[in-house]
């Protein structure tokens, strides 16, 4: 800087023009130039990113929408299904999923007459999910007069046949495959043109519940997002009170002492304490400790309760903190209690702050995966929904994250093409919860 | 009887409670509300947290030390070896509750009365069998002696349930009877359930420092269990880290050293993306955008930090690897072949630095903003160009913010877990190849503690001391940060 103002008190300007920059002058400002196209580099870069991120996400998740069916006649003839010819449920139900696996090929041969192909009539089934057979027979044991009839039915492909129709699976990819063989490809070619083949919606991507790891076409998110609801109900009943009666005693009520230190060190401390030590403390005090059940969203709700507090402390203190010092000093003019200024008059009025902090914690928590692994909610399939609200919060389940994770170990294309999708579905329940937050924020807030 | 019904019981005591000392305290001011020194609810309140609020708690104690003191009383007819032995003992104490478990659901199901079950002999029962008919597995045939245990623990378990029944009823029951005598006109009852919620805050607010109790004592507990077991020695100092797969018998390495080699290997390369550009985003932002782009551009980059880490894991996984796999590994785009395989130090340590950007950008943002406004002006009446204020000016002004902030950064980095997980893969290597598969502390927490190895084998314990290194290291660097955040901002107050 002093070097700067030596140089520009010299002399140095003599006969030449004001408006022509010299050779210094034009160095400064190239380096001004040079500074701010930093700037705009580094935050093009993180845009970039974050539509890259977005881009990634969409592309890969979007296709895990739709699944590819087959459309067959199945013929169900009543003595197969039902040889003592009286529909009684329970005779039905002795006939097993491989019992109806054999009317499933012969309907498959009878699809596939006319068209020339190499695959063998005992092959044409890996076109179709494995669980075809429990598809048709779930059908007939909800419907026994269904029996005797011949039935169109959707059935699920197999995950080759999808990644097909979705441009994952080529015909190279299977020369080596022991699953499906290039011919049956031109089955499915020719089955398109005839309507018999189609890609839909997949109502069960959404609704649905997780399936072994030989049938990814089967699985779904159900059942986790399920787990996720009761976890963050777990997470909004324990850490709303208690972080609300926590800040308002910080706020409103705590002397200035070491204690009230204390406690203020540790909040702003476990703000910042990495999520997975959260889940060892899970781990050691509700599992190891108070025997609680494991995998349970009981669990995961009471860890991630203890994690989400310091956010919702911080949050509701600041809102504390805005409602000006006249409203309490009115309420205690008119002879209010410290308690009731509180409760009847600051409290209300930061209402809105608090819910949105809370929102944003709940969001946070919602999208939490390190501690629900070390509490077992990974690794665990969530293929049944839970039998009533008890059995919700205490039934080993899985959660979104969780199952995403889970369906990213299982290194399958097809897998991986589910966790996408399922990420699709937690972005839009954690977009969701901020827009709320938004709008909330921007409805009620007030400033004084 | 089960605790929920105490629950219900203590509940109907209490709202009984508030009724009649609500009635008790009109009556007592002659139906006129005026002539009472609280508003009526409260002399109501008043009873039902009388009669509530010591019954409750007593259950809550009761129910914490009631096992505490029931196992600790049976000890005494361990054989001696056994009770002088720590895990024998507890492996010996866990089969006392399991069978006395399996006897509570044989009773339940009908399967025997309970007078059969607490005479029952293993002489004539094969009590094992039993248990397995009403869905109870056991690992081994019951001998008489831990049987004889187990039925001592249900009859004390079971007298002590009659105590709590007989204690807590009595006790809500007392505490309304109380109150009620208190209620009268003059009686102060705001006072007294004001003071009762003041209580009912500081509880809350304890919650926190509870918490921190319960991580320390549940890490140290265990640690020293490991340490037992393993000595801290090769624990600190061992290079090599190679759990054995069974977790009994085998030789374990569990050296600490690759595994921090790698967590602050991939913490550097994620400082070294996320620094840089963050900083010179809120530059940006902070000093040159227009307040158009501001709206804009800050709420994007913000957007980034709520993305949950599962995205970002598997963005690292199943496209960052992959690409720079076709960039650098062995087919790739410049034939170098330096990466094996898509997950390695760089891929977890490239996401991790873009999801650092927004933490290290908003923090930087402030920070700068609160620079004062005069110090700009004064440079730039200097003549200063603008860059030269920001580089001489505003980030010397700031600069112990901004280090408290990458600190803040690195404590995130040391402490994520699922980028890590999904993206760097799972050999430990004490390796300087960026391009290498490295692994860190958080990975191998969550590899050893969701194995299916026996809680007490030192495969499993390890993951505590990992855990015990991993919140000593964060906690220090956020006091030190938080530390020389609140010394710089004082500085401009």
């Amino acid at each position: 800087m002093t070097q700067d103002t030596a140089d520009m008190a010299a002399p140095a300007q003599q006969g030449k023009s004001l408006l022509t920059q010299d050779a210094r002058t034009r160095k400064r400002n190239a380096a001004e130039t040079r500074f701010k196209a930093y700037g705009i580099a580094a935050l093009g870069f993180s845009i970039l990113f974050l539509a890259v991120l977005l881009f990634a996400i969409i592309r890969n998740g979007v296709p895990a929408f739709t699944q590819t069916f087959v459309t067959i006649e199945i013929a169900l003839p009543a003595d197969v299904l039902d040889k003592n010819g009286n529909r009684d449920i329970e005779d039905i139900k002795k006939v097993s999923t491989f019992g109806y696996n054999p009317l499933i090929e012969d309907a498959l041969v009878a699809a596939v007459a006319g068209i020339e192909t190499e695959v063998e009539d005992g092959d044409l089934k890996k076109m179709l999910s494995s669980s075809a057979g429990a598809a048709v027979r779930d059908a007939v044991i909800a419907n026994p007069d269904l029996i005797g009839q011949t039935i169109a039915f959707e059935l699920l492909a197999s995950s080759r046949v999808d990644g097909y129709l979705k441009g994952r699976v080529t015909r190279e990819d299977l020369a080596r495959d022991k699953n499906l063989d290039a011919a049956h490809l031109d089955l499915v070619d020719a089955l398109i043109e005839t309507g018999g083949v189609a890609r839909k919606f997949n109502w069960d991507f959404i609704l649905g519940s997780d399936a072994s790891e030989s049938r990814p076409e089967q699985a779904g998110m159900g059942v986790a997002m399920l787990g996720s609801v009761f976890m963050m109900l777990v997470v909004l009943l324990l850490s709303l009170p208690i972080g609300v009666a926590a800040s308002i005693y910080l706020e409103e009520f705590a002397p200035q002492n070491w204690i009230t230190d204390l406690i203020e060190v540790n909040i702003s401390n476990l703000a910042a304490v990495p999520s997975i030590v959260f889940g060892i403390l899970g781990l050691a005090v509700f599992i190891q400790f108070a025997h609680l059940p494991q995998s349970a969203p009981l669990v995961g709700g009471l860890t991630l309760t203890l994690m989400t507090l310091p956010t919702i402390v911080i949050s509701t203190r600041a809102s504390l903190k805005a409602v000006p010092p006249s409203i309490r000093a009115a309420a205690l003019g008119v002879g209010a209690s410290e308690m009731q200024t509180v409760f009847h008059h600051v409290l209300p009025l930061a209402m809105p702050g608090i819910l949105t902090g809370t929102i944003i914690g709940l969001a946070q928590a919602l999208g939490e995966t390190a501690p629900l692994l070390l509490i077992g909610m990974v690794g665990y399939i969530a293929s049944n929904y839970p039998d009533g609200i008890a059995s919700g919060f205490l039934d080993p389940n899985s959660a979104m994250p969780a199952q995403i994770f889970e369906w990213a170990k299982r290194a399958d294309p097809a897998y991986y093409e589910r966790a996408w999708g399922g990420i699709i579905i937690l972005l839009v329940f954690l977009m969701t919860m901020n827009i709320i937050a938004i709008i909330l924020r921007r409805r009620f807030e007030r400033r004084w | 009887m089960p605790a929920i019904w105490i629950i219900a019981i203590v509940l109907v005591i209490a709202s009984a409670g508030y009724f009649f000392a609500r009635r008790r305290a009109f009556a007592s001011a002659g139906s006129d509300p005026r002539q009472l020194h609280s508003l009526p609810v409260y002399y109501g309140a008043n009873a039902a947290i009388a009669a509530a609020g010591p019954a409750l708690l007593v259950l809550l104690v009761w129910a914490i030390a009631q096992p505490l003191l029931v196992n600790s009383a049976l000890t005494q007819y361990l054989p001696a070896d056994i009770a002088a032995d720590e895990g024998a003992r507890s492996l010996a104490m866990a089969d006392v509750n399991r069978i006395a478990g399996g006897l509570d659901a044989a009773v339940a199901q009908g399967a025997m009365t309970e007078n059969d079950a607490q005479t029952l002999n293993v002489e004539t029962t094969d009590v094992r069998a039993m248990l397995a008919s009403v869905g109870v597995a056991l690992g081994a045939d019951v001998d008489a002696q831990t049987l004889a245990l187990a039925q001592r623990y249900r009859a004390a378990t079971a007298f002590g349930n009659m105590l709590r029944v007989v204690t807590i009823v009595g006790l809500a029951l007392v505490g309304a009877a109380i109150a009620y005598k208190l209620t009268n006109k003059d009686f102060r009852a705001r006072r007294y359930v004001e003071g009762a919620i003041k209580l009912m805050l500081i509880a809350a607010a304890s919650v926190a420092v509870l918490t921190t109790v319960g991580i320390v004592l549940s890490l140290v507990f265990n640690t020293i269990e490991f340490f037992k077991a393993f000595p801290a020695k090769d624990f600190f100092f061992g290079t090599r880290w190679e759990p054995s797969f069974s977790g009994r018998g085998g030789h374990s390495d569990l050296g600490f050293l690759p595994l921090i080699w790698g967590t602050l290997f991939i913490s550097l390369i994620a400082l070294i993306v996320a620094v840089p550009v963050g900083l010179f985003a809120a530059i940006y932002l902070s000093e040159y955008a227009s307040p158009r782009v501001r709206a804009f551009a800050k709420p994007m980059v913000e957007v980034l930090a709520g993305v949950p880490t599962i995205v970002y894991g598997l963005f690292a996984l199943l496209t960052v690897g992959p690409l720079l796999l076709n960039a650098f590994g062995a087919n790739g785009v410049f034939q170098l072949g330096w990466m094996s395989g898509g997950t390695a130090a760089i891929t977890a340590g490239l996401v991790m630095g873009f999801m650092l950007i927004p933490f290290v950008s908003s923090l930087s943002d402030d920070i700068i903003n609160a620079v004062p406004q005069s110090m700009r002006d004064g440079s730039l009446g200097l003549g200063a160009t603008h860059s030269e204020t920001v580089r001489q000016v505003i980030l010397p002004a700031a600069l112990p913010g901004i280090v408290g902030a990458v600190l803040l950064a690195a404590s995130r980095a040391i402490g994520e877990t699922m980028i890590v997980v999904m993206g760097a893969g799972a050999a430990a290597a004490l390796s300087m190849n960026p391009f290498d598969a490295m692994t860190t502390v958080t990975a191998k927490i969550v590899s050893q503690l969701t194995g299916d190895g026996e809680f007490n084998s030192p495969e499993t314990l390890v993951a505590f001391a990992l855990g015990m290194t991993l919140f000593v290291i964060t906690l220090a660097l956020n006091i030190l940060a938080l530390y020389i955040v609140r010394k710089y901002r004082e500085q401009y107050e």
